[in-house]
C-alpha cells in the first residue's frame, strides 16, 4: 500500500484554512480507507475527515487545535516499515496555528527576582518546546514579518486581511487599514458595560467575508410570486399519514419542485464563470440552515436522481447533522442552486443573497391563510410568497420569470412532484 | 524649424532624467532628452562620481602614510593633486560615454542645448547651432540643483569656489576654509586634508553632518579632529572678505568673534533647485520653497508636466532622483507605480570613516514618542574590521521595541555605504530586527556587525 498524505481538504470555495478539532485515531493506529480519522473545523462547519488510504497512521503533523492552510499535510498514513521522510520533508515547515507570540523582540522588561542567566535560559528552552509542540506546520498567508508582528499584537487573523504588496503579500499598511476599518481586535479595547464585543467565530468571520464577496460583485435582481399552496399542503398531510414514510416538509416539496423545474430551465441552474456560463446537468441543492453561530448551507446532492420521499429522508438527516456539526466534506460545497426558507419564522417574503458561484437562490416565505378571490367568490386560501434572486450576468429577467411560473404551476398542482 | 513630435521629453540627463528616459523607452515610448552639459548630469560629471574618485585617492594616500603600521616602509611618498583630479575626470568621462551608449541602445534622442517650456508639453531647445522645438505627450523636468552661497557672498570661482570648481581645479590650495559641514563639506575636507591642505571646517549647527545621528556625528568629529582638521561647529559666518593673499572669514561662536584666513573658501552650504529660465511662472507651475511641488506620481500642478530629483525637493540625492524617475516614467506610460517610499532612502557620506544612514535618528524616534530599543555594535569588536586595521565606528540600529520594526540605522565605518544596502532591503520587505538577527552573515565580514547590532536591539548580542 502506498504512502498517503492526509491533507487539509478544501471544503468550500471560500475556505483558506481549517482547524483540526480532534484526532479520532492516534499515531500507530491502523486505518482503512473510509475510516473517519479526525474532525475538522472549517469556516463553514465541522466535518469528519475520512482516510483516503489504508495503513498505519504514522505521524500526526498538526495536533488538535492547530490550524493550517488548505492543502497542507496534516498527517501521514503508511505501512509500518515504509520510509516517510520524504513526505514529511514535503510538509511546509512554518508553523501557523493559533498566532503564537514571537519570542522576540524583547517584551517590556518584567521585574524578575531570580538571577538572570539561568532562569532566562530555562524560560527560553520552555518557549522553544512550546513552539515545537505548537501545532500546524502549514502554509501561512504571505505577509511581511512586520505585518505579522503588528497583527499578532493586535489579535488580527491574517487570513482575513487582503494583501496589497507584491503578489498579494500582506504588508504593514494592510494590517493597519484592516484595524482601522473592517477588523476590530477580538478583545474589546476598553471594558465597556454599554456593549459587549462578541469575538467572531470562524463561521461568522467566513460569512462576513463571503457575503461581501457575494453581494458586491454579483449584480442581483429579484423576482417575487405568490403561490396557492392549498393542494401542496393537502398532499403533504396525506403523505404524512402514510406508514413508514418520512414526513416531507414544505422545504422538501420546494426542493423537489425546484429540481424538476431547474432540469427544464438549465439557464437558471447555471453559474457565471467569467469567460462562459456553466449550465449544470445535475441538480445539487443547497439548503440554508440557521445555527446559533450563523448560517450554513449543506448540500443535498443529486436531487435530480431522487424522488420526493428520498429527498425528505436525506434532507432531514443532512440538516440534523449540520446542527450537530457532523457534515462530511462533499456536503459542504458544490450546490448548483440554493433554497432558503424563513417561513417558520413567520416571514412573509424576503430576498436572499446569492451564494457564488451559484447563479440563483430561492427565498421562501411563510404559508399564510388569506382571503382569496376564486371564480368570483371570496374564500380562504393558503398562499406562499417566494422570491428568486438571480445573477444578472448569468441570466435575464424573463428566464427567471419563466422558471418561477413553472415552479408555481408545479406547486399549485403538486401531483407531478410524486412522479 | 520643424517641431519634433515625441511621447516624452526629459529636460536634464542626470541620475533622475536619464533613468526616467531609459525606463520610458523600455515601456515603448519615444523619448527625447535635453541636456546643456554632458550626459549624466552633476552627479556623474561634477558631483558624486568624481568626488568618489578623489576620496579613493585620499584613502590610498592615507594608507601610504599608515604603511608603517603594517610593517611596510615607504620612503618619499609624493602625491600629485593634479593627477588625482585628472584621474577623477577620466572616471567621469567614461561614465558619461556610458550614458550616451545607453541612450543609443534604447533609441533615445539626445538634444544638446538648454531646454525651456513653451507649454506644459512643449519644449524649446536652445542649442549651439540653433533652436529646436519639441512637442510631447508629457515632459519631465529633471534639471537638478546648483550650489548655494551665503547672502552677499559671490562664488567667483577663484578664491570663493563651490564643488563645481573644486572637482576641476588641479591646484590644491595651501589652506582652505570650508563653509558648511554637510556631506559635500565633509567629503572635501577629507580629500584636501589627506593632501596636506590646512582645512578649517565651519558649521552653523552644533555638529558635523547635522542630519545624521548625534552619536555618529560625534564619533566622526573626533576622528576628523585627530587628523588635524580644524572644526568649528555652532559657528556663524558674519562676513567673507578678500584679503591681500586670500580670504578672511569672520565667524562668531558662543558670542565670541574670530577672524580666520585661508587661501580659499569652499562654499558648501547646500544646493538649490535649478529652475531659472525653465518658464515655470508662465505656466503657473506650483512651487514651494524654491522646489517644484509634485504628487506621489511626480506630476506637477500642471497636468502632463512632471518633476523629479533635486528640482522636486529634498532629499537631494541621486538615488532618490532615479527612484522618482522610474515612478514618473511608469506613470506616464500608463502604469500605476507605487510612489517612492522616502523612509527607505539611504544617506551616504564617503569621508573616512564612511557614514551611512536610513530612517530616523534615535532622537527623532524618541521625539515621535516611539518605544525605542537601540542595538549598537562597534567595529572594534568585529574581526574583519580589526584585520583591515579599520576599527573605527559602529552599527547602530534604532528599532521599535515591541515589533522590532527598523526605524533607523546609522553606520560609521570603513564600508558603511555598502553595509546600508542590507537595511534598505530589510525595510522594503518589512523585515524586523529578528530577521536581521537570524540571517547568517559570512565570517569574517564587516556585515556581521549588522547582525550583532540587530541581536543587540533584541538584547542578546553575542560578541559584546
Amino acid at each position: 500500500m502506498a504512502l498517503t498524505k492526509v491533507v487539509m481538504p478544501k471544503l468550500s470555495e471560500a475556505m483558506e484554512t481549517g482547524k483540526v478539532l480532534k484526532w479520532l485515531k492516534q499515531e500507530g493506529d491502523r486505518v482503512e480507507g473510509g475510516d473517519i480519522i479526525a474532525e475538522i473545523e472549517t469556516d463553514k462547519a465541522d466535518i469528519e475527515l475520512e482516510a483516503f488510504g489504508s495503513g498505519v497512521l504514522r505521524r500526526i503533523l498538526v495536533e488538535a487545535g492547530g490550524s493550517v492552510a488548505v492543502g497542507a499535510t496534516i498527517a501521514v498514513i503508511a505501512e509500518p516499515d515504509e520510509e516517510i521522510g520524504a513526505a514529511l520533508a514535503g510538509a511546509p515547515e512554518a508553523p501557523a496555528g493559533p498566532p503564537k507570540a514571537e519570542p522576540e523582540p524583547r517584551k517590556a522588561p518584567e521585574p524578575r527576582e531570580a538571577p538572570a542567566p539561568a532562569a532566562e535560559e530555562a524560560e527560553e528552552e520552555e518557549e522553544e518546546e512550546r513552539e515545537e509542540a505548537a501545532p500546524a506546520p502549514g502554509r501561512r498567508p504571505r505577509a511581511s514579518p512586520l505585518a505579522r508582528k503588528i497583527a499578532g499584537k493586535a489579535g488580527v487573523d491574517l487570513t482575513l486581511v487582503p494583501g496589497s504588496g507584491p503578489g498579494g503579500r500582506i504588508i504593514r499598511r494592510d494590517v493597519e487599514t484592516y484595524l482601522e476599518t473592517a477588523g476590530r481586535p477580538a478583545v474589546p479595547a476598553v471594558p465597556a458595560e454599554e456593549y459587549e464585543d462578541v469575538p467572531l467565530t470562524s463561521i461568522r468571520a467566513a460569512i462576513a467575508k463571503r457575503m461581501v464577496q457575494a453581494k458586491a460583485p454579483v449584480p442581483h435582481f429579484y423576482l417575487t410570486t405568490e403561490i396557492a399552496m392549498d393542494r401542496a399542503v393537502a398532499l403533504r398531510e396525506e403523505l404524512a399519514a402514510l406508514p413508514d414514510a418520512p414526513r416531507p416538509t414544505v422545504t422538501d416539496l420546494i426542493i423537489r419542485a425546484a429540481t424538476l423545474t431547474l432540469l427544464r430551465h438549465p439557464g437558471v441552474n447555471a453559474s457565471y464563470r467569467g469567460e462562459a456560463i456553466r449550465r449544470f446537468r445535475r441538480v445539487h441543492i443547497g439548503i440554508a440552515v440557521a445555527l446559533e453561530e450563523g448560517l450554513i448551507t449543506p448540500v443535498l446532492r443529486d436531487c435530480d436522481r431522487k424522488g420526493l420521499l428520498q429527498i425528505a429522508r436525506e434532507a432531514r438527516d443532512l440538516i440534523e447533522r449540520a446542527r450537530q456539526r457532523k457534515l462530511r466534506a462533499p456536503e459542504l460545497s458544490g450546490a448548483t442552486f440554493t433554497v432558503s426558507n424563513l417561513g417558520m419564522f413567520d416571514i412573509d417574503e424576503f430576498s436572499a443573497i446569492i451564494n457564488p458561484p451559484e447563479g440563483a437562490i430561492l427565498a421562501v416565505g411563510a404559508i399564510v391563510e388569506k382571503p382569496v378571490v376564486e371564480e368570483g367568490r371570496i374564500g380562504i386560501g393558503r398562499r406562499m410568497r417566494i422570491t428568486l434572486s438571480c445573477d444578472h450576468r448569468a441570466m435575464d429577467g424573463a428566464m427567471g420569470a419563466r422558471f418561477l411560473k413553472e415552479l408555481k404551476g408545479l406547486l399549485e398542482v403538486p401531483l407531478a412532484l410524486l412522479v | 524649424m520643424a517641431t519634433e513630435k515625441l511621447d516624452l521629453v526629459v529636460i536634464g540627463s542626470g541620475p533622475g532624467g536619464y533613468v526616467a528616459a531609459i525606463r520610458a523607452a523600455q515601456l515603448g515610448l519615444r523619448v527625447g532628452v535635453v541636456e546643456e552639459d554632458r550626459p549624466g548630469g552633476i552627479c556623474l560629471n561634477w558631483g558624486c562620481i568624481p568626488t568618489k574618485a578623489l576620496l579613493r585617492n585620499a584613502e590610498v594616500l592615507r594608507l601610504f602614510h599608515r604603511a608603517e603600521e603594517f610593517g611596510i616602509r615607504v620612503d618619499n611618498v609624493r602625491a600629485d593633486f593634479g593627477a588625482a583630479i585628472k584621474r577623477s575626470r577620466q572616471v567621469a568621462d567614461r561614465l558619461s560615454k556610458g550614458i550616451e551608449f545607453l541612450f543609443r541602445k534604447n533609441k533615445i534622442t539626445l538634444y544638446p542645448g538648454r531646454g525651456s517650456l513653451e507649454g506644459p508639453t512643449a519644449v524649446r531647445v536652445q542649442g549651439r547651432d540653433g533652436v529646436q522645438a519639441l512637442e510631447a505627450k508629457a515632459v519631465i523636468l529633471a534639471t537638478g540643483s546648483v550650489p548655494k552661497s551665503l547672502p552677499g557672498v559671490a562664488i567667483d570661482g577663484e578664491r570663493v569656489i563651490s564643488s563645481n570648481e573644486a572637482v576641476r581645479d588641479e591646484a590644491a590650495p595651501g589652506s582652505l576654509i570650508i563653509i558648511g559641514a554637510g556631506a559635500v563639506g565633509v567629503e572635501f575636507a577629507d580629500v584636501y586634508a589627506a593632501y596636506g591642505v590646512k582645512v578649517t571646517l565651519l558649521e552653523a549647527l552644533p555638529r558635523l553632518l547635522p542630519v545624521e545621528d548625534e552619536e555618529v556625528s560625534g564619533l566622526l568629529t573626533k576622528g576628523f579632529a585627530k587628523r588635524g582638521i580644524d572644526i568649528r561647529t555652532g559657528a556663524k559666518v558674519m562676513a567673507v572678505k578678500p584679503n591681500k593673499r586670500g580670504m578672511t572669514v569672520e565667524v562668531e561662536a558662543e558670542g565670541k568673534g574670530e577672524r580666520l584666513t585661508a587661501d580659499r573658501v569652499l562654499m558648501a552650504v547646500g544646493r538649490g533647485a535649478k529652475v531659472e529660465g525653465l518658464g515655470l511662472d508662465e505656466l503657473g507651475v506650483a512651487v514651494e520653497r524654491e522646489y517644484i511641488k509634485v504628487g506621489r506620481r511626480m506630476e506637477t500642478s500642471v497636468p502632463g508636466l512632471y518633476a523629479i530629483g533635486d528640482v522636486a525637493g529634498p532629499p537631494l540625492l541621486a538615488h532618490k532622483a532615479s527612484a522618482e524617475g522610474i515612478v514618473a516614467a511608469e506613470a506616464i506610460a500608463g502604469q500605476s507605480p507605487r510612489g517612492v517610499d522616502y523612509s527607505t532612502v539611504p544617506n551616504c557620506t564617503y569621508c573616512h570613516p564612511q557614514v551611512a544612514s536610513l530612517g530616523l535618528t534615535e532622537a527623532q524616534a524618541r521625539e515621535q514618542g516611539q518605544k525605542v530599543s537601540v542595538g549598537r555594535f562597534p567595529f572594534q569588536a568585529n574581526g574583519k574590521a580589526l584585520a583591515m586595521g579599520e576599527p573605527e565606528g559602529l552599527v547602530k540600529i534604532v528599532a521599535e521595541a515591541e515589533t522590532g520594526e527598523i526605524l533607523g540605522v546609522h553606520i560609521l565605518g570603513a564600508e558603511a555605504t555598502e553595509l546600508i544596502a542590507e537595511f534598505g532591503l530589510g525595510k522594503t520587505l518589512e523585515a524586523t530586527v529578528t530577521e536581521l538577527a537570524h540571517t547568517i552573515h559570512a565570517h569574517p565580514t564587516m556585515a556581521e556587525a549588522v547582525m550583532e547590532a540587530a541581536l543587540g536591539a533584541l538584547g542578546r548580542a553575542i560578541h559584546l
